[in-house]
């Protein structure tokens, strides 16, 4: 085992680490906004839109994440490439990263894992609730943001927890489409050092404590707000 | 109607893409199955096993499952192949250049491994435990057992965790594409790059995937509804 690179990559590993956190918290927050409404007209409003909102996600469940990634980034941007309007506009230096594919990527298919949970979730309110709220003279949207949507979330919040999970092992993709998260650095280091072992390692063991982080996050969350079963 | 580029033959990208399919439901069918066998090895392990047992499978399931499948792919490509020439340098056989589809079916199996052991232990655990006691009283026991009363009786609850983890292993066959191979993904990246085509390649291959996992969400639905016959249903 030869670990003398570790000093000399310390660094570019934290802004790895920083990267890769920036990835999953943005995916997972953005990938969540378009979730709860993906997944709320599975079960409520117009039925083309439920179908709609359906297809989306068995489109993005259906097909692998490092395609729809590649798709993005090779596929949409050789496309924007060919414009020059667009590679003129100011727009293009985030065009152009890989950083912007890998989000926009994990944020569709986020959407499309969590508008399913959110679609269940939304499903497992009690009616009476909901009923109980109407009475209460509230408007819909007063409804949905009062009652309806806190109770789901709060009852999958479990779910949730084992999908960020999967999201954070999702992350390295990211180093595919040139984004130097801690996946990125890691594969450098082992071009730059010919070492095969140490730098993966490294890697499996930063990977495992962010699991671990994100599971005892949820789990604080959780005990904040007490289920009655 | 369909582009040249994509048409059988010569000119055209057709035959190779379906190769690709080909050997990416190769890779994923032998995966799965290594992946069933770990599986019960390890949920065995977990509910049976003495300490030693019981201590490597816990490490097995942690690891794999909270290191992200890239990362583990490309650990054990190397670690496996390095090991597999070790061995054959012990018994007196030059190194071997490891295939790199048995390298991926290995590496895939092993991961799969993982979350089979978790499928299987919490449908062991659904059994009720008078039926396994009961076959216990009639003298049964360890594979015969398993044979004949705790397999059985455990598979309506394993199937709707195995038939995910089916759709699991057919979606992380693409990252095999990561350290090089020749199913679906990688014959497409190489296509693209080749030709340029990248959208109309990829739209394709996800396409190609899509249906894939449709046919066989179809042919699940069918399985899953055999085997909760007679079982009232949850809804």
């Amino acid at each position: 085992m030869n670990w003398t690179w570790f000093p000399e990559y310390a660094p570019q590993l934290l802004q790895g680490l920083w990267l890769t956190v920036q990835l999953l918290v943005l995916s997972m927050v953005f990938g969540m906004i378009l979730a709860v409404p993906v997944g709320l007209v599975q079960v409520t409003g117009p039925k083309w839109l439920g179908a709609i909102s359906k297809g989306y996600c068995t489109l993005m469940r259906g097909t692998p994440l490092l395609v729809q990634l590649w798709l993005l980034y090779f596929g949409l941007g050789s496309v924007f490439a060919a414009y020059p309007e667009i590679r003129q506009s100011s727009l293009w230096p985030i065009l152009r990263e890989g950083y912007f594919y890998a989000i926009l990527a994990f944020t569709l298919n986020e959407a499309g894992y969590g508008g399913e949970i959110m679609r269940g979730a939304f499903l497992s309110v009690p009616k009476g609730e909901l009923e109980a709220a109407r009475a209460f003279g509230m408007s819909p949207w007063k409804v949905l943001v009062r009652v309806w949507l806190p109770r789901a979330v709060r009852n999958v919040l479990p779910t949730l927890a084992g999908e960020t999970v999967l999201m954070l092992k999702a992350t390295p993709l990211a180093a595919t489409v040139t984004v130097m998260d801690v996946f990125g650095v890691i594969l450098r280091v082992r071009q730059n050092t010919y070492l095969t072992y140490e730098p993966l390692i490294t890697a499996a063991i930063i990977y495992m404590v962010l699991t671990f982080i994100v599971t005892r996050a949820f789990g604080h969350i959780e005990r904040q707000v007490p289920i009655r079963r | 109607m369909i582009p040249e580029i994509l048409t059988f033959g010569d000119k055209g990208f057709g035959d190779e893409l379906l190769r690709g399919a080909q050997f990416t439901l190769f890779i994923a069918a032998s995966a799965y199955i290594i992946g069933i066998m770990l599986g019960l090895l390890g949920a065995s392990a977990k509910l049976y096993g003495g300490l030693v047992s019981r201590g490597i499978a816990a490490v097995y399931t942690t690891i794999v499952r909270s290191v992200p499948e890239v990362v583990l792919i490309l650990i054990l490509y190397f670690f496996g192949t390095r090991g597999i020439n070790t061995l054959l340098g012990l018994v007196g056989f030059g190194p071997i250049e490891v295939n790199g589809t048995l390298a991926a079916i290995l590496v895939l199996g092993v991961v799969q491994g993982a979350y089979h052991t978790e499928v299987f232990r919490a449908a062991i655990q659904a059994v009720p435990v008078g039926q396994i006691e009961a076959g216990k009283a009639f003298g049964m026991g360890g594979l015969q057992l398993f044979r004949r009363v705790t397999g059985p009786a455990m598979l309506p609850n394993a199937i709707p965790g195995l038939s995910n983890l089916w759709l699991v292993v057919i979606k992380d066959t693409a990252l095999v594409a990561v350290v090089g191979n020749y199913e679906l993904l990688s014959t497409t990246a190489s296509a693209a790059a080749f030709t340029k085509r990248y959208m109309l390649f990829f739209l394709t291959t996800g396409l190609i995937y899509l249906i894939i996992t449709l046919i066989s969400s179809y042919f699940i639905g069918i399985l899953e509804r055999r085997y909760r016959r007679g079982q009232t249903s949850l809804a």
